[in-house]
């Protein structure tokens, strides 16, 4: 007898729950649609999911250890060139080291660079835009005024100042992309939670006794999210790309690192005599990076209809 | 129109008070004290310090040397650069012609080709050309200008030998600046060939430096001309059979505009960002370098004084798009 009502109430729970799982499901495959009729995005997709089983698999893919020299194989060219070796699939660079293993190891610097530095001004715009638009006021006044003057200055400029003055390093050059990429994130987040702040749900739960902290995080965020991850996708490629510029310039990530800047800058003077080895670890960066946009386009077409531009 | 642009103005004051403190304090706060810069590696004694610090006025409170460089930098006093001992805002005004003359080059490049690229590509939509169009521009998006720079220079200069590797004009021809502008100063200097060696070592550059640039413009006004083009005026226009010329040049464009002369001006950031790798790629004598070599020697005047008027100068051009904007369309103007 005891049993018959509990069993009933997680008979009512599982159906009550059942129709939500099939709607996410129903959504998850309705977003699915919309983004496989991009033909673009699904390359961009499947190539991105190669570059991060590429970085993760990277010690056992590659051949050899990235800054291990062989002395006697200084400026191999690639295979499939007079005077290549097969024991060297893409060549060797000015102090004999195997170009195919830096650049697999490479994309692990790249992906954990885009995904930290995204992460960290995803959490810091998406706080500074909450409060903004939640409190407007003087609050809202103090946080988009900085954000403007942050805008003010060319990124990749102020990303340099910022790394000379921290220091030169890998994890100083992200804290600065992260910093000159925040306000994008803030503004976009302040824009999307002043249009739904005085929405009747957001009123029935402020009139339902929600305070402050819950209002902000579960009620109005989860409804701003789709410019967000728009905008966080095109973050991790500018991320990339600025942190190669930033090792490029030798302020990034520093040598013998295989970072794909760091190893452009090295090569800059092999110019005219060994293209291969500044044409890889370039080639290296615009695919990750036109994968991720790639995808980018199709997320915010599949993502949000009003922004589609075709 | 007069309020709009008072108004504009007066809301320009809050960020340039922010600008200047954060270009002062970024160096200033952040580094160390810039006395033990400029001794480099010689050991100094204590009190040779101390003395030079007093000197500099380095030993007063950080708000008084803020309020000080600010009451400097009004009346066009800069700061004087470490390791040159000239003072900043002359260098600046040296160097400043060649990297607009870079800039306007890669602007032109981008405008003349994006537009008319965007256009075509929207009124023939999903043909090859606009497949083509829409691929290259997300190419020349998500270029690592640094590394496509390089490669120009591998096929260009050291494959066909079609253009130099760096500087601004050859060596052999050299006369005194007139406007800064080498196009023009060599065609004054009337020496034969300096014009055609000047234009040849702004090619690569400007491709360069206008790549990104043209994929945005190319991109914007494609989109914008889609969106246009499926309003009511534009199939009333057809309807009453218009030229299509007309409807696309003087109906679409006009309106496709807008936005696109904003994209336009907020490219100029990303140029003066783009000029600094640009610049290092081909050695090119203008601010984008000379910011790069100031980081390098920890010349802080020089970063200071260089970050502030770059970025003046973004924030101004800023203001002329707006105005611009409020000039094409009026709404923005009764609204705004």
């Amino acid at each position: 007898m005891s049993d018959a009502p509990t069993e009933t109430a997680a008979e009512t729970a599982e159906e009550v729950a059942l129709p939500a799982a099939a709607g996410r499901l129903g959504g998850l495959a309705e977003f699915w649609h919309y983004f496989a009729q991009s033909k673009g995005a699904v390359v961009g997709l499947v190539v991105f999911v190669l570059l991060v089983l590429m970085a993760i698999l990277a010690p056992w893919l590659a051949p050899y250890d990235p800054t291990a020299q062989f002395q006697q194989s200084i400026l191999v060219p690639p295979a499939w060139l007079p005077g290549g070796s097969s024991a060297f699939l893409l060549g060797t660079d000015a102090v004999g080291r195997d170009m195919l293993s830096r650049i697999m190891h490479g994309a692990r610097y790249s992906l954990v660079i885009g995904l930290i530095v995204v992460t960290m001004s995803l959490l810091c715009g998406v706080t500074l835009g909450l409060l903004a638009g939640y409190f407007r006021g003087w609050v809202e006044t103090v946080i988009m005024r900085v954000m403007d003057i942050i805008l003010a200055f060319p990124s990749l400029l102020l990303a340099l100042v910022l790394v000379s003055v921290l220091g030169r390093g890998l994890f100083n050059a992200m804290i600065a992309i992260a910093l000159v990429l925040q306000p994008h994130f803030a503004r976009l987040t302040r824009a999307a939670v002043m249009a739904e702040k005085n929405r009747e749900y957001v009123v029935s739960a402020r009139v339902a006794g929600a305070g402050h902290l819950r209002l902000m995080l579960v009620t109005i965020l989860p409804n701003c999210l789709a410019p967000l991850i728009v905008q966080a996708t095109l973050s991790f490629s500018n991320a990339i790309l600025e942190a190669a510029a930033l090792g490029f310039l030798g302020v990034g990530a520093q040598p013998p690192t295989p970072e794909w800047g760091t190893m452009l800058a090295d090569a800059r003077d092999l110019i005219l005599r060994a293209w291969w080895v500044v044409t890889l670890p370039g080639l290296a960066i615009l695919i990750t990076v036109l994968a991720i946009n790639l995808v980018g386009d199709g997320l915010r077409d599949a993502l949000d209809p009003k922004l589609k531009r075709s | 129109m007069l309020s709009f642009l008072l108004k504009r103005i007066a809301l320009l004051v809050p960020t340039l008070i922010g600008i200047s403190i954060v270009s002062f304090g970024l160096i200033r706060v952040l580094s160390v004290d810039p006395v033990s810069l400029l001794s480099g590696e010689h050991a100094m004694s204590p009190e040779r310090h101390a003395e030079l610090m007093h000197q500099f006025g380095f030993d007063r409170p950080i708000w008084l040397q803020y309020l000080d460089y600010v009451f400097g930098v009004l009346h066009g006093d800069f700061g004087v650069s470490i390791t040159t001992k000239t003072s900043v805002l002359t260098q600046f005004l040296t160097l400043f012609p060649a990297t607009l003359e870079l800039s306007l080059c890669a602007m032109l490049l981008a405008i003349v080709l994006g537009i008319p690229a965007g256009i075509f590509a929207a009124i023939k939509r999903g043909s090859w050309f606009d497949q083509l169009a829409t691929g290259t521009a997300l190419v020349g998006y998500s270029m690592p200008i640094f590394w496509w720079g390089l490669l120009l220079i591998i096929v260009f200069s050291g494959g066909l030998h079609w253009t130099p590797v760096s500087g601004r004009i050859d060596l052999q021809y050299f006369f005194k600046p007139v406007t800064g502008f080498m196009l023009i100063d060599s065609l004054l200097s009337g020496q034969k060939g300096a014009f055609q060696s000047a234009v040849s070592h702004l090619i690569l550059p400007s491709i360069v430096l206008g790549t990104i640039p043209l994929a945005v413009i190319a991109r914007q006004t494609r989109s914008a001309m889609l969106e246009v083009l499926g309003e009511d005026y534009i199939r009333t226009a057809r309807s009453k059979g218009l030229p299509p010329r007309r409807v696309v040049g003087l109906h679409a464009f006009r309106n496709a505009l807008i936005p696109v002369v904003t994209t336009i001006g907020l490219q100029v950031g990303l140029l003066m960002a783009g000029a600094v790798l640009t610049e290092t790629i081909f050695s090119w004598p203008g601010v984008g370098k000379w910011m790069i070599d100031a980081i390098g020697h920890r010349d802080y005047a020089v970063v200071q004084g260089g970050l502030l008027i770059i970025a003046v100068i973004i924030m101004l051009v800023n203001l002329c798009v707006d105005l611009l904007y409020a000039v094409i369309n009026p709404r923005v103007r009764v609204h705004g």
